[in-house]
């Protein structure tokens, strides 16, 4: 007999606004409070102490222009958010300070999320959606000049950029980045010699967010669709479709994998999260909690396995925090 | 016919006249049926064959050149054909000119199209005979953009008329493109308006199919004049028409099958080049070689059976629903669409409830726009509005009546408050028995139900199914379904749907003017009134309904648009069949003898195919109606 599914740890109020990210940061070392990042729509970031569970700071830096990306750049001192107002902002968040440091200006009127990958010390590089319409640009940061720009061949007729993920195999090797488009196909590109390696249609409709895992060189893609659509690469860096899964509802607004690799989130516009296990894609529990579309889900860094989380932010304006196989 | 060759000067006027004179007399096609050919393969490669046919045309006197020219014309097979035949006949007599120019493109219209291409192409293929071509492409222009042509000419003159103006397209050549470029403009975009004008969809098709090709000529590159209309046989025989490809030689003995090629328009083949590039998109087999430890067993999965597809809850009740559909809650777009598909099983379920704020819910859903993207969204307000008038007739006509009169209502609004009328009608007169409900044509609900358009023996078929269907049986001989009758629903509405739209006809406002400019909405009104009418058979209404309608036919009887005059027509038809015999000998013969004298002119005169022919069943009704009442004892 199956249990029903668990209700959440606890449940985040006071963001006043449909939240749109979530990005965790606890990995650190004891005596630092494990934190939740969360951008909502009033163009806010609130910085949640996951101890306390009530807002430490709240961050207005992007002119009450909804936020719908937030990354910390090695450590909860450095902020990386991402907002409608076209802008990127580096916060410094050391100390107690408050500050944009540095302000990236887009020009992308899009809802694309950048990506975010560390290739040296000190240094990453970013992804993010251009100006131009079907371009992504790749940056580095913190100089922020640009390394190359993608574009598409002519006729190609991608469409927008979506959804991003940068990554490497490994530290030495070349980054890489997938990019999912309005189209509904997921492409691959060198990023070093700004040229697509691979496409491949998965959807019929928008690819609404990706995720990738690297060790078994499968990724997964959502979409307004109702099917999700498993995708492997193999040696020759080409995509293959590998599986697809009928959802009951259509519509995915984000998917991601546990850093573990074992279980995956998705968060639905039907209201709903889904955990599957990630090697068979096997449905493991659907949890109804939220009234309102589910816009993000994130899992969280804890060391210790046994306090690792989840948390799904949506347009109800709740965050709720779960513990789910937490002992494997 | 022999002609003797060899050197000799004879003179061919008697043979001319000799044609003449037969032609004159009718026998255009026995005689020329042997001489053409004949004179086709003679002069296909000697010249000399050749000055002796046109010398031959050339003599044949004036009064009987117009037979002449028109058999040759008719029984040439191609343009080149004729031209060898005819050589400059146009240009030097007067007469054939006329004949060519004028009488066979602008007062006939009987000929096929191959004889059109064979004329303009005929036209065309001399320097001198070109400048003919010029000046009749400019005369079909005017015709064709004339408004008083348009609105009075038949449909089978103007599509003749819109042919030819297609063939003299096709031969144009660029320079001479130029050269007019500015008058052919002015001609189709007064055209156009005066086709689009109409209330016939034929005419309005013509119009943009020319109206395209135009453009299409004069604008070789930038944007191009493009309408949007279904395609059907006549519009893609029109376009055909634009290609041409250019005379070739051909074998003597083989006259006949390049016609059909030239007919066949050479559209160039549009390469397929709309596959996308093919990444590798193989799929992968299910289960890998080397199968894997499932070790996703150790992840035990929590109960799921609660998943179901989320569905958003439409309101209960009727009072929510106006809530939801009048409210600011523009956030929840959800409901509202949920609303909007529930709200006509809600009326139909809860009557008591709709009379309470029938009028209101009416209001709200004539007024009601579409927030998001539903299917089928005219339909669902539609039906919703049918069932709220059938729920609470009397209010709701009253409303919706003076609502079409009223100002500040797009032409659209006008013409639906009049369908979801007849809907409402032909639902509340129809005897209610499980599946027997007529599918509800959402467009034109009209066109279905007009009998008139069958022959004169279907008005006996029609009220004979009436009457089987109204009446009890005591006795079933076979084994039928007992049909039940119940009461006619219509029959204390009737007067209300009627009276209402007829009264203010004449009155104009300043946003809406029937008998102005809207012509296509007093036309929707016109087969409204005669749905109604036919629908109001057996209703105590029907003898007033009947002398209502028969002075609003005569008063309306010369309007010029022909889908105004086909529905008066239908009006008249279903005043025949719905009002009992003896009340129309009684209360209305001295009208009906005026109206019968009334279509016997629309018979012989009326411009339209369509009008004649109603015109001519409303005798036939007429006429079954008198044996039917000197069969009856008096």
């Amino acid at each position: 007999m199956a249990l029903p599914p668990p209700d959440p740890q606890f449940v985040l109020r006071g963001t006043s606004a449909a939240v749109h990210t979530l990005h965790f940061s606890c990995g650190g070392p004891e005596p630092d409070t494990p934190l939740l990042f969360s951008g909502s729509e009033n163009g806010f970031i609130h910085v949640w102490n996951l101890k306390t569970h009530r807002v430490d700071k709240a961050l207005d830096g992007h002119g009450r222009k909804s936020v719908y990306c937030v990354e910390t750049m090695g450590g909860k001192d450095r902020l990386l958010s991402q907002g409608r107002d076209q802008r990127i902002c580096l916060w410094d968040l050391a100390e107690g300070r408050t500050s944009v440091t540095d302000s990236v200006f887009t020009e992308h009127v899009g809802f694309c999320r950048c990506s975010l990958l560390k290739v040296a010390q000190g240094r990453w590089l970013m992804a993010v959606a251009a100006r131009s319409l079907e371009e992504v640009q790749i940056l580095e940061l913190p100089s922020k000049t640009s390394v190359c720009t993608l574009k598409p061949e002519v006729g190609a007729k991608l469409g927008m950029p979506m959804c991003l993920k940068l990554w490497q195999l490994n530290c030495g090797s070349q980054p890489v980045l997938l990019a999912g488009y309005e189209d509904g196909s997921v492409v691959l590109w060198n990023v070093s010699m700004g040229k697509a390696l691979s496409q491949l249609v998965c959807h019929q409709e928008p690819v609404m967010s990706l995720d990738f895992d690297s060790e078994k060189a499968r990724g997964i893609s959502g979409s307004s669709e109702k099917v999700l659509s498993i995708w492997s690469l193999n040696e020759q860096q080409n995509l293959q479709v590998y599986k697809t899964h009928k959802l009951v509802s259509a519509g995915i607004s984000d998917i991601t994998i546990r850093p573990d690799k074992k279980i995956l989130a998705t968060a639905g516009w039907d209201h709903r999260i889904r955990i599957f296990g990630w090697k068979k894609l096997k449905p493991l529990a659907v949890l109804d909690y939220h009234t309102g579309t589910v816009h993000c889900v994130s899992f969280s860094d804890h060391s210790n396995p046994r306090e690792r989380l989840l948390a799904a932010g949506s347009k109800d304006q709740r965050i709720s925090v779960w513990s789910l196989y937490a002992q494997t | 016919v022999c002609f003797i060759p060899g050197g000799l000067d004879c003179s061919i006027s008697f043979v001319s006249h000799v044609l003449g004179k037969v032609c004159i007399h009718g026998r255009q096609k026995e005689i020329l049926g042997v001489l053409v050919p004949r004179l086709m393969d003679l002069t296909n490669s000697d010249c000399i064959w050749q000055r002796i046919c046109w010398r031959l045309v050339e003599c044949v006197p004036d009064r009987w050149m117009e037979a002449v020219v028109l058999g040759f014309v008719q029984g040439a097979p191609r343009a080149d054909v004729l031209s060898r035949l005819l050589g400059n006949l146009v240009v030097k007599n007067k007469k054939a000119q006329f004949v060519v120019t004028q009488k066979m493109l602008l007062l006939q219209y009987g000929h096929a199209t191959a004889v059109l291409q064979s004329l303009l192409g005929y036209l065309s293929l001399d320097s001198v005979r070109r400048t003919l071509l010029l000046r009749v492409l400019q005369e079909l222009l005017e015709t064709w953009s004339s408004n008083s042509a348009v609105k009075h000419s038949p449909p089978e003159q103007q599509l003749y008329i819109s042919k030819a103006i297609l063939i003299c397209l096709s031969h144009l050549k660029k320079p001479e493109i130029e050269s007019c470029r500015q008058e052919l403009l002015t001609s189709m975009m007064v055209g156009v308006k005066c086709h689009l004008d109409s209330s016939l969809p034929q005419l309005r098709r013509l119009g943009m199919v020319v109206a395209e090709s135009i453009s299409l000529k004069i604008n070789t590159e930038g944007p191009v004049l493009k309408f949007e209309y279904e395609e059907d046989n006549e519009t893609r025989e029109l376009k055909s028409l634009l290609v041409q490809t250019p005379p070739f030689c051909v074998v003597p003995s083989l006259p006949d099958d390049d016609r059909s090629e030239k007919a066949d328009a050479a559209l160039p083949l549009v390469p397929e080049s709309n596959e996308k590039p093919h990444t590798a998109a193989a799929v992968m087999p299910d289960e890998e070689l080397g199968a894997e430890l499932d070790s996703d067993d150790d992840l035990i999965p929590y109960d799921m059976s609660e998943d179901k597809e989320l569905k958003i809850k439409a309101p209960v009740y009727i009072r929510d629903c106006i809530e939801v559909l009048t409210g600011s809650g523009s956030e929840d777009l959800d409901k509202w669409e949920a609303t909007i598909k529930a709200l006509e099983s809600l009326v139909r379920k809860n009557p008591a409830a709709v009379r309470e704020v029938s009028v209101e819910l009416a209001k709200i859903l004539l007024h009601l726009e579409e927030k998001t993207c539903i299917e089928g969204f005219v339909e669902l307000r539609q039906r919703a509005q049918v069932a709220v008038l059938t729920t609470d007739p009397i209010p709701v006509a009253k409303y919706l009546t003076s609502q079409f009169y009223s100002l500040n209502y797009s032409l659209r609004q006008r013409m639906d408050i009049l369908d979801v009328l007849v809907l409402a009608a032909q639902e509340l007169s129809c005897p209610k028995f499980h599946g027997k409900t007529k599918p509800s044509g959402a467009q034109k609900p009209c066109i279905q139900l007009l009998p008139g358009s069958d022959s004169s023996k279907d008005w006996r078929r029609i009220v004979d199914e009436r009457i089987k269907s109204k009446t009890r049986r005591f006795v079933t001989g076979q084994s039928h379904v007992e049909l039940a009758s119940c009461p006619n629903e219509f029959n204390s509405v009737a007067g209300h749907f009627f009276f209402p739209l007829i009264q203010h006809f004449d009155r104009p406002l300043t946003t809406f003017d029937l008998l102005g400019e809207d012509h296509l909405v007093l036309g929707r009104l016109v087969h409204t009134l005669a749905i109604l009418m036919y629908l109001a058979v057996n209703t105590v209404a029907v003898t007033a309904m009947g002398k209502a309608l028969l002075e609003f036919v005569w008063a309306l009887r010369f309007h010029t648009d022909s889908y105004v005059r086909q529905g008066l027509l239908s009006c008249i038809s279903s005043l025949l069949l719905s009002v009992p015999a003896e009340r129309i000998l009684a209360d209305m013969t001295e009208e009906l003898l005026e109206t019968q004298s009334w279509l016997g002119d629309v018979v012989e005169k009326d411009s339209d195919g369509d009008c004649r022919r109603l015109a001519l069943q409303n005798l036939l009704l007429m006429e079954n109606l008198k044996k039917k009442l000197e069969v009856l004892p008096s």
